[in-house]
């Protein structure tokens, strides 16, 4: 039996032990007919042109693990950010673990999804926010049907939360195979500031896989940072969906870091509805072995006067491959739109592979909208330079590659969480240089 | 009636098919009846008397265009044409070999005036070759003696299967098979006539070789076919110009344009190409689905340059195969769509040997409710070794109604690779204009100025006589664009 089919036929055993009021439950019904219909995507479609899910779905994964397993902090403590407070949402395993996390209800609400669509007085948030944007394609659909666990945060006007939330996925590896599909369910009402971390973290090299879907929602002038860290094992794949909904003056913005994992694709789509809107996508993605990373974005501007910035950095070794798909689409009516993206990239072995495709689609005269995009190599001349100055190659190396990634990490506004990320690239390099400049 | 249908029955109905289309009558306008079967294309081989190769590689390709599909990628919306509604064959009246310009049909001349080209002035002034096309088939081949000369053989492609079996049967569906996508085969089964271009080992070509197109006959598709071979160490500079007068009915043209440039050979290979693009409401206009590419050698280099002002329907990849290490290709390409046009027009470099370079530079102007869109391919192969690539596109919006477009694919597998791309969307700035129009130009000439302006990359590269025509296009394509 393949994963669609084994997918398919648990529904009905999925729907049956969910006790959940009927709104929801339409929801997924709908989802699991359109999956039933579109099925995983395949290299026929345009967006998965450059990364095929064959070989990952070919695994016999388990789809609801029954335990619940426990784990440590200790053990897991060097995957969270630790040594600044913060609201924690931890899974293990799919199941929300109490011990490690550390939610709130006061003034606001940082708690499960599970929750959310259990209780009567979340159900106004509910009923008009989720599945409000996500796609409708088969992927997501997918994570839609069994949509049931997951991070749930609303924060209402006038409210900075002042301390970042840690979502966390751990997969412990009792299971030979998981699937996980979290969903996440995020709203920021007018005014209000909220940072999130998402990391997806696998604890032994059984192999995962990860369909993910978050909705994001930013009200007038909310800022919103996401960060997500995907630096899992070699037989961990991930698919994440991330849509976010913007109205006016708000900004938002999201880092992925991506320096591990099997498989890893990123669907990120901002839709702007509303004037003077800010958008902030950036990457960089740092990749070796027989690693695919494929980074999928969509912006797309309605309104007039917004903005959006995208800067893509990969560098590609051994014999990994990168993707980026970035889209920009500006209708008629959004003039005086800014647009700049930006895909530099370098391949450092030959093996590596760099597919790219800046794509701009527009519909309206007065707009300023640039890509750019760039394949090449580390300077040999700066090479040399270091090389005399007696820096070994390895870490001249390394110097050229962290600063042809850093204004990425420039924006980054969480300085614990920049000191983290320099490390990982350090590690990624193979060099034990502390890059904090 | 039987419901029973026998083998008698088929052969019959062929027998009387046959009778209908009347193959055999020498008629005068010599127009196929419509429609599209293995007969037709059997009819256009035996009325171009060709060898059985020639009628087999036909047939072959109408084989394989059964099987395929009509393309939906591209961006663009139309009705698809109805291929048992077009006659696929049309020659002018007769077919007689002319020494002179004198002997051509006075008509056809006044028709060439009409269109602003002079073949007379041409001629004279521009030291041009033309082989003139008109409804596929030659009817005119000039400083034919100066070209034999050195060697050259250019002729139209029918002559050359008689003439120079070997060479065509060499070379022809080697860059763009039979196979290679739903036009090409389309045009492999029945295509009526085109160019043919041989340049020797180590021939500099004198002059610029150029042909005119255009369709005359009401409803019948032209499939032309260019097979240009430039041997080692050669250098040609080809023309191609195409205009067409107004039509209600949507005409269909799918053209294959092979170019073989072999070892150190340069081929120089410009279009401007002003198909009737429809009236302003839309209404009628050329489709143009052409396959250009073109095959480069060692140290070989191909250059496209192509103005594109016509045709509602465009979609056009001239495209450049480095297979030879050290070799060069470079688009340079102006799309201009007005109107109801659409454009989905760009190139693809392929690159296989080491050091080969590309250069992309691509200019849309899109005015009125038309759609502009580059699509563009570049792919570094692994064993190509520090391949570069500079790709610019550059769009510029006339209104709020049209839209550009860009979908640049990069496929880099070698880490010596250089590749860098660039795109940017504007309009024309108001200062801009306030500035012409202060120093007395008026609007609609300023803005032919600053379309110039943003052109001139790709003008430049242009050989001079067609440099101005194709300036005297922009400037009429966006007429009545401002406002």
């Amino acid at each position: 039996m393949d994963l669609k089919e084994k997918l398919v036929s648990s529904f009905l055993a999925f729907e049956n032990q969910m006790d959940v009021e009927d709104y929801v439950h339409d929801i997924r019904s709908e989802a699991i007919k359109t999956f039933e219909n579109e099925g995983f995507p395949s290299k026929k479609d345009e967006d998965w042109k450059y990364t095929s899910l064959n070989k990952i779905l070919k695994q016999d994964y388990s789809v609801f693990p029954d335990d619940e397993n426990a784990i440590e902090y200790r053990d897991v403590k060097k995957y969270f950010i630790h040594n600044i407070d913060s609201f924690k949402i931890v899974f293990i395993d799919g199941k929300y673990s109490s011990h490690l996390s550390q939610t709130t209800h006061e003034g606001m609400d940082i708690c499960l999804l599970s929750a959310a669509l259990a209780k009567p007085k979340y159900r106004l948030v509910i009923e008009n926010y989720f599945n409000k944007i996500a796609a409708s394609d088969g992927i997501t659909s997918l994570n839609t049907a069994f949509s049931s666990e997951g991070a749930y945060i609303h924060i209402p006007k006038n409210k900075l939360v002042e301390k970042p939330i840690q979502i966390i996925h751990f997969s412990t590896g009792n299971e030979s195979a998981l699937m996980l599909q979290p969903r996440n369910l995020v709203v920021v009402d007018e005014n209000s500031h909220v940072q999130i971390i998402e990391r997806h973290q696998s604890l032994t090299s059984n192999a995962v896989l990860t369909n993910s879907v978050t909705e994001i929602f930013a009200n007038k002038r909310a800022i919103i940072d996401c960060y997500k860290i995907q630096n899992d094992h070699q037989n961990a794949s991930l698919i994440d969906n991330t849509f976010i909904h913007q109205k006016q003056e708000s900004h938002a913005s999201v880092h992925t870091f991506t320096f591990g994992g099997n498989l890893t694709r990123n669907n990120l789509n901002f839709y702007q509805h509303g004037e003077r809107v800010d958008s902030t996508l950036k990457g960089i993605t740092i990749i070796g072995d027989k690693q695919h990373v494929d980074h999928n974005t969509l912006v797309h501007h309605v309104e007039p006067n917004c903005e959006s910035h995208q800067d893509y950095k990969g560098i590609f070794n051994d014999k990994s491959t990168g993707v980026f798909n970035g889209k920009v689409i500006v209708e008629k009516e959004a003039q005086k739109t800014n647009a700049f993206q930006a895909n530099n990239n370098i391949l450092v072995s030959d093996q590596s592979t760099i597919n790219t495709k800046p794509q701009l689609e527009i519909f309206a005269d007065d707009v300023k909208c640039s890509h750019g995009c760039t394949i090449g190599q580390l300077d040999s001349d700066a090479l040399f330079y270091m090389k005399t100055r007696g820096i070994p190659e390895k870490e001249a190396k390394a110097l050229l590659m962290y600063a042809f990634a850093n204004n990425v990490l420039e924006s980054v506004k969480i300085a614990t969480l920049k000191t983290r990320i320099n490390k990982l690239i350090a590690n990624k390099i193979g060099v034990n240089i502390g890059f904090n400049l | 009636m039987s419901n029973k249908y026998t083998e008698d029955d088929l052969r019959e109905e062929l027998k009387t098919k046959e009778y209908e289309y009347g193959f055999y009558t020498d008629i005068k306008s010599d127009t196929f009846p419509v429609g599209l079967n293995e007969d037709v294309v059997r009819a256009i081989s035996k009325r171009k008397q060709e060898p059985d190769w020639m009628t087999d590689w036909r047939l072959n390709a109408f084989k394989i265009w059964k099987e395929m599909a009509e393309p939906e990628w591209a961006n663009v919306h139309y009705d698809k044409p109805d291929f048992q509604a077009i006659s696929y064959y049309s020659a002018p009246n007769s077919k007689p070999k002319y020494n002179s310009l004198d002997e051509v049909d006075p008509e056809l001349l006044d028709t060439f005036k009409k269109l602003g080209i002079s073949i007379d002035e041409q001629k004279k002034l521009a030291n041009v070759a033309m082989d003139v096309v008109v409804d596929s088939v030659s009817v005119a081949t000039t400083f034919k003696k100066t070209l034999a000369e050195k060697g050259i053989i250019f002729m139209s492609i029918s002559e050359a299967i008689q003439k120079h079996p070997d060479l065509v049967k060499k070379h022809l569906g080697t860059v763009v098979p039979q196979k290679d996508n739903f036009y090409a085969a389309l045009n492999s089964a029945v295509f009526s006539d085109g160019s043919f271009c041989y340049i020797p080992k180590g021939v500099r070509c004198p002059m610029e070789l150029s042909t005119y197109f255009r369709i005359n006959q009401a409803g019948t598709g032209q499939f032309e076919r260019t097979l240009v071979i430039a041997d080692e160490g050669s250098y040609v500079s080809y023309l191609e110009g195409c205009t067409a007068p107004s039509r209600d009915e949507n005409q269909l043209h799918a053209a294959v344009v092979e170019l073989i440039a072999l070892d150190d050979a340069e081929i120089k290979y410009s279009t401007v190409q002003n198909w009737y693009p429809g009236n302003a409401e839309g209404k009628g206009g050329v489709f143009n689905f052409v396959t250009k590419r073109g095959l480069c050698e060692t140290n070989a280099k191909i250059s496209w340059t192509q103005v594109e002002t016509g045709s509602a329907v465009t979609w056009k990849y001239p495209s450049c195969v480095l297979k030879g290490n050290n070799s060069i290709g470079e688009f340079y390409s102006i799309a201009v769509t007005n109107n109801f046009q659409q454009a989905d027009t760009g190139t693809k470099m392929i690159h296989l040997g080491k050091n080969t370079k590309s250069t992309i530079i691509s200019k849309g102007i899109s005015a009125g409710k038309s759609q502009n869109s580059y699509r563009g391919l570049v792919q570094i192969n692994s064993r190509a070794d520090n391949a570069r690539n500079f790709s610019q596109c550059d769009s510029l919006l006339m209104g709020n109604e049209c839209g550009a477009h860009t979908f640049p694919y990069i496929e880099a597998k070698n880490k010596s690779a250089q590749i860098e791309h660039e795109a940017t969307t504007s309009k024309i700035g108001e200062d801009q204009i306030f500035y012409c129009n202060q120093r007395g130009i008026d609007t609609e000439k300023a803005i032919a100025l600053i379309v110039n302006g943003f052109s001139k990359d790709v003008l430049n590269k242009l050989p001079m006589e067609f440099a101005v025509e194709a300036q005297k296009l922009l400037e009429i394509s966006l007429e009545g664009s401002v406002g």
